[in-house]
């Protein structure tokens, strides 16, 4: 620094902006600490009920995927939803740490994907299983024929119990579910001789 | 000369010493496997005699199924619609004259072994083609009118993934498109295909590489060939000598014949994650997909009929067909003296990214590019597998740069959101990593059931949301419907007090309305009197204006 320049000039502009950068330090930190602590907060049940294959069905014995899920965070067993099958109790097992046991028979087998077909013949247009739907996938007016619509329609069954007339059917339907390719399945010897190594 | 001209770089360049060749990029990885194509290419492409039977699948392409148009017991002749499609589908033609018989369920060449309803087509053997109408010049046709036509004449991707063409070049025509690549380089084993056609037809893949280029509004054109399809090459020399379309020449490496492969080799650009060649400017076609359109165009005839390979170590002619879409596979085995003693299994596509054929009866569609009928010398049993040694090797020979070996160990313990993580979903599927393992890992078949198990929990999750999203509506639904029932009951009067206020109101209202009428009507009894005296024609009743009670 030259002797001739007042180094005071200076002062006042450094020390604001140095101190602006400061607070500024301040606040993104705060901010970035609450937005990671709201995250650790985030509700348990959401995240059960993330994993459940919301059929609504109410086979667990509660009436929808939601109301299971706080039960399931207040300690209800993680086994008794039949559509989502073992796949949900593993997934399950795996966010609450639990131990996956198999899905409990008194509440339901798993089964492929299926969707309720009415046989419109039989149909006396009641409007008992359009009150019924969980996903309004029935669609009729009184006394009137009434069909599901397939695309919407989850296989809940909690149309078949309603109908007087039982013009109900569970039958397989596209629900989304694909052909899929299989994983190499390797004889046993093999997979001890890979399970030591890997 | 001075020293300092060497530095500079001339603006002047001196010009390439092969005009129309591309420069090429650097495809990553990759493998160079047994060619086995020259068996197949030692004869001429052939026609195949027209089969007695014909079994047309509804849906040959990806998309929607066609609906079909005409009913078992109809006549038909050759290149008539048989089967109308919606706009994500393709119409299907009748191949050759004759009689549809039934309509019935067959199984596809595919992986899955798809069951799809098909027509079934009886030949005359009379093969008499449907009136046309009469083919110009296209650059006179609007460019609306020519996809159009692509589109009537039922053409799908020709190199296996069997797109609708009609729908690429539309998705082309929102976004702009500056490169057109014709894929000519096909790069995996066996298939000679597009080579063949390409020795004999250069002239009409070339034709319809403009018409593409045409249509899509591309500025330029580049038809990208292997180095080692020498005669194939000559030949499109030739054909593009006046044209403004290019050659790019790729190394014959496995797998540059992959759409994004291709594509960065060309372009030297690569596709982002889950976006079409489209999104970077780039769009490709297959040569077959080419010599369709130009049949389409200029010939006026549909898509009946491909060059398909057909191979193996079990024939004793292997060579290219030109095959009417329908002919059974067996029907082409026996074209080429198959020896059914030797036969092991019969695969559909290339030797790497094929599948096994689940039924001998299949027909041949729109993207069936080869068949290998193999021997168990060809095609061994797989070997055991054996522990992953972390060689690395997969590494080097994978073509998207991702980790196999790290991939496999994901895959191996189903935990597919790590897979994911290390790009699962990114892998091509080209087996290059299975064919160098020195373990016998069978990879690729990892990948493929991790990745349906992928997609499979994407279309679970994305149905759980819409049903959640439904449920919450029905109780939304129900809660309001409840407050209204209640709101209407507390509106309606319960005490005996009330009703009787309320009928008290009622009878109140009654009584003023028959008060109201009177009124009017001693009021229009009034008027009529008057006016009789007056004016008749202001005796209408209807003019009058109401009282209100």
């Amino acid at each position: 620094m030259f002797p001739f320049v007042n180094t005071a000039y200076f002062q006042i502009p450094a020390i604001t902006l140095l101190s602006a950068s400061i607070l500024w330090l301040i606040y993104i930190t705060t901010r970035y600490l609450r937005n990671e602590s709201r995250q650790q907060q985030r509700c348990l049940v959401d995240q059960i009920n993330a994993l459940l294959p919301q059929t609504q069905c109410g086979h667990c014995g509660h009436p929808g995927c939601l109301s299971y899920a706080r039960a399931i965070s207040t300690g209800a067993a993680i086994n008794q939803c039949p559509p989502g099958g073992q796949h949900t109790i593993q997934a399950l097992s795996d966010l609450l740490n639990e131990t996956a046991e198999p899905l409990n028979p008194s509440h339901g087998n798993h089964s492929e994907p299926l969707i309720a077909r009415i046989r419109e013949l039989e149909c006396i247009g009641c409007t008992k299983c359009i009150q019924a739907c969980p996903v309004d996938a029935i669609l009729g007016g009184t006394k009137l024929m009434h069909s599901v619509i397939e695309s919407e329609c989850n296989g809940c069954d909690l149309c078949l119990e309603p109908c007087p007339v039982d013009c109900i059917d569970m039958v397989p339907g596209f629900t989304g579910k694909q052909w899929q390719w299989a994983l190499p399945n390797r004889s046993d010897a093999v997979e001890s001789e890979i399970g030591e190594q890997v | 000369m001075s020293l300092l001209s060497l530095f500079h770089r001339s603006t002047n360049r001196r010009p390439s010493r092969n005009p129309g060749r591309h420069k090429i990029h650097k495809i990553v990885g990759g493998i160079k496997p047994a060619a086995n194509k020259a068996r197949s290419l030692r004869s001429r492409i052939m026609s195949t005699p027209i089969p007695e039977m014909l079994v047309l699948p509804l849906l040959q392409h990806k998309g929607t199924p066609a609906t079909p148009v005409v009913k078992p017991g109809d006549h038909v002749l050759k290149g008539q619609k048989i089967a109308a499609a919606d706009p994500r589908g393709v119409p299907v033609h009748a191949p050759t004259s004759g009689k549809i018989i039934k309509t019935g369920q067959c199984t596809l060449p595919d992986a899955a072994g798809t069951l799809v309803s098909c027509l079934m087509l009886a030949s005359d053997g009379k093969d008499e083609a449907i009136e046309t109408g009469l083919s110009g010049d296209f650059r006179n046709m609007s460019k609306v009118d020519l996809v159009e036509r692509i589109r009537d004449a039922g053409i799908a991707g020709m190199g296996g993934a069997g797109f609708p063409t009609h729908l690429k070049i539309q998705t082309s025509t929102a976004s702009d498109i500056a490169t057109l690549i014709i894929n000519a380089a096909e790069c995996e084993p066996y298939i000679t295909a597009d080579e063949a056609l390409i020795r004999e037809h250069a002239r009409d893949v070339v034709k319809g590489a403009e018409i593409l280029q045409y249509v899509t509004g591309a500025q330029q054109c580049i038809i990208a060939i292997e180095d080692s399809k020498i005669a194939a090459l000559a030949e499109l020399k030739l054909a593009i000598a006046d044209s403004a379309i290019e050659i790019a020449i790729v190394p014959a490496k496995y797998p540059a014949g992959s759409e994004k492969q291709l594509v960065q080799a060309v372009t030297g650009r690569e596709v982002p994650f889950g976006e079409f060649p489209a999104s970077i400017g780039v769009l490709l076609h297959n040569t077959g997909t080419a010599f369709a359109v130009y049949k389409a165009i200029c010939e006026s005839e549909p898509s009946i009929s491909r060059i398909t390979t057909v191979t193996g170590s079990t024939l004793k002619t292997p060579k290219n067909f030109h095959v009417l879409f329908g002919t059974p596979v067996t029907f082409l085995l026996d074209l080429c003296g198959i020896d059914r003693v030797l036969l092991s299994r019969i695969v559909v596509g290339g030797s790497l990214m094929g599948n096994c054929l689940h039924d001998m009866d299949a027909p041949i569609i729109k993207t069936t590019n080869c068949l290998i009928a193999g021997s168990l010398e060809e095609f061994p049993e797989p070997l055991t597998e054996r522990a992953c040694i972390r060689c690395g090797f997969c590494a080097d020979a994978c073509p998207v740069n991702l980790l196999p070996q790290q991939l496999y160990a994901h895959c191996r313990c189903q935990s597919y959101q790590q897979a994911k993580d290390f790009g699962l979903i990114d892998c091509i599927e080209c087996g290059a990593c299975a064919y160098v393992c020195p373990s016998h890992i069978p990879l690729v078949q990892y990948y493929r059931a991790s990745k349906s198990v992928v997609f499979q929990q994407q279309t679970d999750r994305k149905n759980s949301e819409k049903w959640q999203s439904r449920f919450q509506f029905y109780q939304y639904r129900q809660k309001r419907e409840s407050e209204q029932r209640i709101q209407a009951r507390a509106e309606q009067p319960s005490h005996p007090q009330q009703i009787a206020q309320a009928v008290f109101s009622r009878e109140k209202a009654r009584q003023e309305i028959s008060e109201a009428v009177a009124r009017v009507k001693a009021r229009r009894a009034n008027l009529i009197a008057t006016s009789t005296l007056s004016s008749p024609s202001l005796s209408s009743p209807s003019t009058e204006p109401d009282e209100k009670p």
